[in-house]
């Protein structure tokens, strides 16, 4: 290592945001090269004899330690029966530990190698690392339990976590690990055959943390507790882009409790012995702001300018990076704006917050010993070089204790570790390696930004005598997520993946001879953010309540319409998926009385989604009863949790389909905390019934895809009720 | 100056200010941590507690305004309470992070309402938000609960007190 580390850390830090966010796109592009060892450089994690993945103690218990934050999504539990699969592990002594922060050791191989937990691709990236991890322990312990008997190692049978030869000698783990621990372990060891699973795809894989999250004993960043830790709130500008002016401290070092304030680059800290003196303090501070150089268009300006790019009034720039820049399209352009057109309609996206249940927070010791982080890291490794570049330090450096978060959907992966870094600021001024934990209010989350963005759709198509798509004109207008990502990348110079995935690649636009679409992404001074699903929470309700539309201007039966274009561009995974849910919805036989049903069907991380909605309109608004879902994600490793993920993807999609809006006046956010933004309350929360496709192809991504189908599946229930489209979210405006 | 609050069956003296949210004094200062904040502004139910059996929102309630109501928090529910089976059996949680206000919520319901009905349970519910959606779940396990052999044990008094840990 020749280079000055901080060369290392600012060319690693273009790479990490290159791969990382195409990654977390849901693309996955490999990145052959050594990042994660530069990475990796200056951490001290130890390995133990059976790899980075297992550890096995003497009381039989085996451990799985995993690479991937667990926020909810039973990743844990589906990590631990992969390895467990192959193992033979006896399931009920089987532990899930999380991993330290090592681009090397845990890299998502989805990612470039990079560490990060997104894109739904935690169990699709670690499936053959962990079987391979838990067959290789398999084989090490056969062995050792082969000479320690003088048997051979091919008599040898493993079954739930029993060790056994037919001579009637047998051992758990336990007994063996020394034994085992001394044996090379095989460069290829032998995975099963699927066909022999007894774990894998069955409901016996059960989450691990349930008794934990339900006795009060799991572990958050917000109940992090620490010999001479102090509190931290800041006082954020109003605006994006602002920056502080001036403060008067007075007040805020007056009130008790409070141990000091200070300037960082996102505001003024207040640090205190509790959080509610941190409060108070925060309170009482004076703020003068600097908004220059801030973001002060309403949301409502935001979208007629995006509009207005959409219909031509205002003219795109003649540039390639800010311009135009077109997707799937295919024939002759000028006839996709000719014809007479079947549908050509517009669509509105608001800005969202994700809104998790504990609001952004994290633990930071810097100036003794090596910085430390606590808190439920998405992306140890940009949390690591973002934090590196703060304290001077190695990124791989930093360690970080990975705990529970209350909910991410993508709000925790940011290219800038946004409160990461504001914690890091505090911890710095603080020094001497006290522990500060920043906690922001549920006014501070939800007004930080990084929102799903404004987006805009213009759609036109003119159909064949048959009443199929014939032509598509579609343009898309929202700001980039990617923006920065080097040229080059599926994020950079290119096009942003994230805003067109899901159109890019549709089905749809496959079975339609000419299609002419493009994207643009101007700027806006909002930060942006994925949102679980990502490019689909909009351009998966944009074709298929665009198709519901077409469907019914032929006179045709929605799901009849789309089968008939699914054979067209070959798309049999949606075939297969839109007839099971056709099938136990009973889509042919009448829906309960006062009931409708909305078919929808989408795509995303590599697993494809329909639905069927029930539906009615009460008081203006529309409640969903029953919706059958089915999934495709190839291997079901846990059916329940993926059960458990369709019904809680379907809530979050639904709640930002009927009431989820940010919005702002003047560049201020009008939300602050729930009583502003909406979310879905219980008794609007639909019951799902999920149906998995049997696969036997490697499994993909399930955190995500159950959110985008519920808004288009209710959608278009309510167009069979009313007869008319919903062209802008959310349903219910207040 | 000293309060004296009645938390899980134990009568603790604690110093925070006596406009201090419970919410606090219960995390910061007696390191009773399972019960969470999440919107400050009794909006989402995270911080639900019992006082007297009654469900409060700790996030709103100053510690002097408790007088001698008997608060029950997560901890207090002992960890085999039926609903906290019902929750394990049925896998509710996904983050976790919102169980503890649920399963309070929950605990004061069936506790009037022993056998609930569909809106019986999202009447009493509807306080609680989960971003995760395991709404359908917590629906479940309350009915789970109400059915269980042992549902007479739903009760608003703590099963067992864990000692508080006080700040470290």
């Amino acid at each position: 290592m020749n280079k000055p580390f901080k060369d290392i850390v600012s060319a690693a830090s273009r790479r990490e945001v290159l791969v990382v966010g195409s990654a977390l796109a849901g693309t996955s592009l490999l990145v052959g090269c050594s990042l994660p060892d530069a990475l990796s450089a200056g951490s001290k994690v130890e390995v133990g004899a059976f790899g980075p993945f297992l550890k096995f103690s003497p009381d039989g218990t085996v451990t799985v330690i995993s690479k991937h934050i667990e926020f909810g999504q039973g990743n844990h539990a589906g990590l631990a029966a992969i390895a467990a699969e192959e193992l033979d592990a006896d399931w009920t002594k089987v532990k899930v530990e999380q991993a330290a922060a090592n681009a090397k050791l845990y890299g998502n191989v989805n990612m470039g190698g990079t560490q990060g937990t997104g894109g739904s691709s935690a169990i699709a990236n670690s499936w053959t690392q962990l079987r391979t991890a838990g067959a290789a322990a398999r084989a090490m312990f056969v062995s050792a339990a082969a000479a320690k008997w003088g048997v051979s190692a091919g008599e040898i049978t493993v079954t739930n976590g029993v060790i056994a030869h037919p001579s009637g000698k047998q051992s758990g783990f336990g007994e063996l690990v020394a034994d085992a621990a001394k044996v090379a372990p095989p460069e290829a060891p032998k995975l099963k055959d699927p066909k022999t699973f007894t774990l894998v795809g069955t409901n016996r894989v059960r989450r691990k943390d349930s008794a934990a999250k339900s006795n009060g004993t799991a572990r958050y960043t917000q109940d992090v507790r620490l010999p001479d830790m102090l509190v931290a709130m800041v006082a954020h500008a109003p605006k994006f882009g602002a920056k502080v002016k001036s403060f008067d401290a007075t007040e805020a070092k007056k009130t008790a409790g409070v141990t000091a304030v200070y300037e960082i680059p996102t505001g003024v800290a207040v640090v205190a012995n509790s959080t509610w003196a941190a409060k108070q303090g925060r309170d009482a501070l004076k703020v003068e702001w600097d908004e220059s150089k801030a973001e002060t268009r309403s949301s409502a300006q935001i979208l007629a300018e995006f509009k207005d790019l959409a219909s031509g009034k205002t003219p795109a720039p003649d540039d390639k990076k800010k311009g135009w820049k077109g997707f799937d399209s295919k024939g002759d352009a000028a006839k996709a704006a000719g014809g007479t057109a079947a549908i050509d309609v517009t669509y509105d996206f608001p800005y969202l917050a994700h809104a998790a249940m504990e609001p952004m927070n994290c633990v930071a010791m810097v100036g003794k010993g090596p910085t430390k982080l606590i808190f439920g890291s998405q992306t140890p490794t940009l949390d690591q070089i973002n934090t590196a570049g703060i304290v001077m330090a190695l990124p791989g450096s930093i360690q970080i204790e990975t705990l529970f978060a209350g909910g991410s959907f993508g709000r925790r992966a940011n290219f800038q570790s946004d409160y990461v870094t504001e914690c890091v600021h505090i911890a710095k001024k603080v020094g001497k390696g006290r522990p500060v934990k920043l906690v922001w209010t549920r006014e501070d989350d939800m007004r930080a930004g990084y929102y799903r963005p404004l987006v805009h759709h213009a759609v036109r198509v003119t159909t064949d005598a048959q009443g199929f798509p014939a032509t598509w004109k579609h343009r898309i207008v929202t700001q980039s997520i990617m923006k920065g990502a080097p040229p080059g990348s599926p994020g950079g110079g290119g096009i942003d993946f994230t805003a067109v995935e899901g159109a890019m690649g549709s089905p749809y636009l496959k079975a339609t001879p000419i299609v002419d679409a493009q994207l643009i992404t101007p700027d806006a001074g909002v930060p942006v953010l994925w949102w679980r699903s990502v490019g689909a929470t909009h351009t998966a309700y944009v074709m298929e309540h665009t198709i519901d539309q077409l469907a019914k201007k032929a006179g045709k039966d929605p799901v009849e319409y789309r089968r008939a274009l699914y054979q067209k561009a070959g798309a049999g995974r949606h075939l297969t998926v839109l007839n099971l849910a056709a099938e136990k919805a009973g889509w042919t036989t009448p829906a309960a009385d006062g009931w409708t049903r909305g078919v929808a069907v989408h795509e995303s991380f590599g697993s494809v989604v329909a639905q069927v909605a029930e539906v009615k309109v009460e008081n203006g608004t529309p409640r969903v009863g029953r919706v059958v879902t089915a999934i495709d994600c190839g291997t079901a490793i846990s059916p329940d949790q993926i059960a458990a993920q369709m019904e809680g993807g379907t809530c979050y999609g639904l709640s930002a389909a009927l009431f989820g809006s940010i919005t702002l006046t003047g560049g201020v956010v009008d939300q602050q905390n729930f009583d502003t933004y909406r979310v879905l309350r219980n008794s609007e929360a639909p019951t799902v019934e999920t149906y998995i496709v049997p696969s036997t192809a490697p499994p993909s991504g399930v955190g995500e895809p159950g959110t985008p189908v519920i808004g288009p599946a209710v959608a278009n229930a309510l167009l069979a009720i009313t007869g008319r489209p919903t062209l802008s979210q959310p349903f219910v405006k207040t | 100056m000293a309060t004296t609050v009645d938390v899980n069956g134990r009568a603790l003296n604690v110093n925070s200010p006596p406009d201090t949210p419970l919410l606090w004094v219960l995390r910061d200062e007696l390191g009773l941590t399972g019960t969470k904040y999440g919107c400050g502004v009794a909006q989402c139910g995270a911080c639900t507690v019992l006082a007297d059996g009654q469900p409060i929102r700790s996030c709103q309630v100053p510690i002097s305004a408790l007088g001698a109501a008997k608060i029950t928090t997560i901890e207090g529910l002992g960890g085999n309470h039926p609903l906290q089976q019902a929750w394990v059996k049925l896998d509710v949680p996904q983050c976790g992070y919102c169980q503890s206000g649920q399963i309070m919520s929950a605990c004061a319901l069936l506790a009037a309402n022993p056998k609930p009905d569909d809106a019986a349970i999202t009447g009493a519910m509807d306080g609680n938000i989960c971003r995760c959606g395991a709404y359908q779940r917590i629906r479940a396990a309350i009915k789970e609960a109400a059915a269980a052999p042992a549902a007479p044990a739903v009760s608003a008094e703590p099963a067992a007190a864990p000692a508080p840990s006080p700040a470290a």
